[in-house]
């Protein structure tokens, strides 16, 4: 209690002390002066001889501390420094005061939520998944109908349509993931599109501790071919994905398959990574053979440029089989394609943030280039076709919660002139070609609002796309990629 | 052909695995500099310590480049804050990183939080709330009384992996407890003058160093935590200030100046910069000139 009241009085000494010192020591001159000096070097000598005593409690505090933490091998978090914390801190915290303690004494709150009693988890869900909820809505408004669009020469699968206009919920995401054991990861994401169907986007299991920086993922996923493709939709930089996207991959490229990844141990990044797929989605299809349908292989590599910006460059490649694969809603029954697609990615990311600190500005810069042929039959047919097609954009975040966003994406002509001129696959000699500009505002990391302007000449007819949209993450904070 | 390539690319991989130069006995990962420098102080020669993120950096808000997933990849102890201050980028470097050493709960991962008492621990947490942390604030080293009990920790850990040098580290670790007595005396001393002192902070992430200068944090400028002001909530913020006068506005050196000069302007009271870390300031070299260049430039404020 005395020694309590000591330190009450040492504080308030101080406080009067520092506060009193300004205004005693300007006016007053001379001999009240140097008596003033005298009392400040006497009141600091108190001050340094309580200190001293405050550090030497601490010291045996922390030993006997110590002396507990060996006795006990395993160390109770916080016991340690419990002591040395409690003793030193200032008498002004009154100890203990844990419901309010966001707020120091004294602190201001303006418009704040009331304390609420303190969370407590029961064991019944204490091992319950990570639960994380994506929503979006749009709003389309389009020049021409959706439904007819195509992209001249490149039929599409029924995943790579443009979006519905008017009001309408995208695709609504739930994700469930957690460790299975101290070998295991496990992750589910449930989506529910907007014909209300749910369906299975991701269901995978990987493992967590192989040696030698091996990674084995096997279940439903996204291939890690290409910048994008491994991205869910709340991750693209843009509402919709790019033209060659659409065209060649169906959007993205995701199927039931196994993955194997490989870090290498430089002091660079370099991951080698290869998967093997049913082939049941585009480009592949109908996969009627014990043997995967689709196979990709994959070097991703980058790097430091300096504090400010950095790299990633990505090489990919993935075949596929497609038998009596049905596309585009153009004729009755769809084009269809039998015979092997391989398709080869080049892909360049750059990000800058002044000093590396993103958070007030940054820019990301990508573009990623196609390389493909086609080979087989098409509506019966044979021919080879070689797709081509890149694209190229950047996002730059001028200010706290605002960016602005520009993309061109370009498909090269691809005739295939035994086939009839009506046919999804005759591009005839059309350049599919399209720019995006995009601004986004950020109501935190969770929420984002974003408006997409996109003048698409993909078909012969150009077309005007305007898309309002919002998204929403909530749920465990999610780490994000590169 | 291609089977040749392959190959001639496999045999320079292997050759640049070999040739990656192993000396020093234990890789360290430091999230933050603070516990990069503490790191270095504890492990001598007998570690190679990499900082993840700089002094001008969000600890909060980091993105997971390439670079840092190598880093992870050949870690043997991540040394990272914790209290969720990483959440939104090191899980993404971890999983990329395929290193099953610095797997959550492995003893190659070191948190400093689990070692102090943390405050303001959040009685109930939803994202109305702000960037809030489960497990309290995590940003302890605004107290430099904990690099003690952290330091202890460290050594014990650095013991632990690598058992060869174990009494290397606890005599580094023993030494620097002396020190840093020392510094800690030498500033509570110097730091007299700011006891009870009236401050308001921009984002709240300055709890540790209040209660150690017993400073009195009468505002943040921020409405809750990780949400930047708006203009109308600065005007409320002066109201306030205009009642309650504070010696200073304190940021971090990361964060953006403009609410605190803003406000610190219209209030006529200074606006500081802290370094908050390691190499947050010119003068913030080490873990010492780090908490010295704090309390000149707090100090200087008060003037």
């Amino acid at each position: 209690m005395t020694k309590t009241l000591a330190r009450w009085g040492g504080a308030a000494a101080v406080m009067l002390l520092s506060l009193g010192q300004p205004v005693l020591a300007a006016p007053v001159a001379g001999p009240a002066q140097a008596a003033d000096m005298a009392a400040i070097q006497q009141q600091l000598n108190a001050l340094r001889a309580e200190y001293d005593a405050k550090i030497g409690d601490l010291e045996t505090r922390l030993k006997a501390a110590e002396a507990r933490a060996t006795a006990a091998p395993v160390a109770t978090p916080g016991q340690a420094i419990a002591s040395a914390s409690g003793s030193a801190s200032p008498p002004h915290i009154a100890p203990g005061d844990l419901a309010h303690s966001d707020l120091a004494p004294g602190e201001v709150m303006i418009a704040d939520n009331a304390p609420e009693p303190e969370a407590k988890t029961s064991s019944a869900n204490a091992m319950n998944p990570g639960v994380s909820v994506v929503l979006n809505g749009n709003y389309v408004a389009t020049s021409r109908n959706p439904d007819a669009m195509r992209i001249r020469g490149y039929p599409l699968s029924d995943d790579a349509r443009s979006k519905p206009r008017g009001l309408s919920l995208d695709e609504s995401e739930i994700t469930l993931a957690a460790n299975v054991d101290p070998y295991l990861t496990a992750n589910l994401t449930l989506s529910f599109g907007a014909d209300n169907q749910p369906s299975v986007e991701e269901a995978y299991i990987q493992s967590t501790s192989l040696p030698g920086g091996v990674t084995v993922r096997g279940g439903r996923f996204f291939s890690a071919i290409g910048y994008l493709n491994e991205r869910h939709a709340h991750n693209w930089s843009f509402i919709d994905m790019p033209l060659p996207y659409r065209a060649l991959l169906g959007k993205q490229y995701g199927d039931d398959g196994v993955q194997a990844r490989w870090l290498a141990p430089t002091p660079f990044f370099l991951e080698i990574g290869g998967e093997a797929f049913k082939g049941d989605h585009f480009p592949a299809g109908n996969p009627d053979k014990n043997n995967a349908g689709a196979q990709t292989a994959f070097v991703h590599t980058g790097g430091d440029i300096n504090t400010d910006s950095s790299w990633l460059a990505a090489l990919s490649y993935i075949h596929t089989e497609a038998h009596n694969r049905a596309a585009a809603p153009g004729l009755p029954g769809g084009e269809t394609f039998d015979g092997h697609d391989a398709l080869g990615i080049a892909s360049l990311v750059y990000k800058w943030a002044p000093g590396g600190n993103p958070v007030q500005q940054n820019l990301v810069l990508s573009g990623e280039y196609f390389y493909g042929r086609q080979s087989g039959r098409f509506d019966g047919l044979a021919a080879t076709r070689d797709p081509r097609g890149w694209y190229a954009q950047g996002v730059f975040q001028f200010t706290p919660r605002w960016s602005l966003g520009l993309r061109y994406a370009a498909l090269q002509s691809l005739d295939t002139p035994i086939l009839p001129i009506g046919s999804d696959f005759n591009g005839l000699g059309h350049s599919p070609r399209a720019v995006s500009a995009l601004l986004e505002y950020d109501t935190s990391e969770f929420g984002r609002f974003r408006a997409e302007y996109t003048h698409d000449m993909s078909d012969l007819r150009p077309n005007d796309e305007l898309m309002l949209q919002y998204t929403v993450v909530y749920g465990p904070h999610g780490a994000h990629r590169y | 052909m291609r089977r040749a390539i392959l190959a001639a690319a496999g045999a320079a991989l292997l050759a640049l695995g070999l040739a990656t130069p192993a000396a020093a006995a234990l890789q360290i990962f430091a999230c933050e500099p603070e516990w990069a420098a503490l790191a270095s102080e504890i492990g001598g020669d007998k570690v190679s310590v990499y900082a993840a993120t700089t002094g001008v950096q969000d600890p909060h808000q980091i993105q997971a480049r390439p670079s840092l997933i190598s880093k992870a990849r050949t870690a043997d102890l991540t040394v990272c804050t914790g209290a969720e201050l990483e959440i939104g980028w090191l899980p993404m470097i971890v999983t990329q990183s395929a290193n099953k050493k610095i797997v959550a709960g492995s003893r190659g991962v070191f948190q400093p939080t689990d070692y102090v008492n943390l405050l303001e621990k959040p009685a109930s947490l939803d994202r109305s709330q702000g960037d809030i942390h489960a497990g309290g604030n995590p940003h302890i080293q605004g107290d430099p009384r904990n690099m003690l009990p952290v330091s202890k920790a460290l050594a014990d850990r650095f013991a632990e992996l690598d058992p060869a040098n174990a009494g290397v580290y606890r005599a580094r670790q023993a030494a620097f407890a002396v020190k840093w007595q020392a510094a800690l005396n030498r500033w509570a001393a110097e730091a007299a003058p700011l006891r009870g002192q009236p401050i308001a902070v921009q984002h709240r992430s300055w709890v540790y160093l209040e209660n150690w200068l017993g400073v009195r944090r009468v505002i943040a400028l921020e409405p809750k935590p990780g949400v930047p002001p708006s203009s109308g909530y600065l005007a409320q913020v002066l109201e306030v200030l205009k009642k309650t006068p504070v010696k200073m506005i304190v940021r971090a050196a990361y964060e953006d100046g403009r609410p605190s000069e803003f406000v610190g302007g219209r209030a006529g009271v200074p606006a500081v910069m802290l370094p908050y870390t390691v190499g947050g300031s010119d003068q913030a070299k080490d873990l010492y000139s780090l908490y010295d260049d704090t309390l000149n430039r707090m100090l200087k404020a008060l003037k």
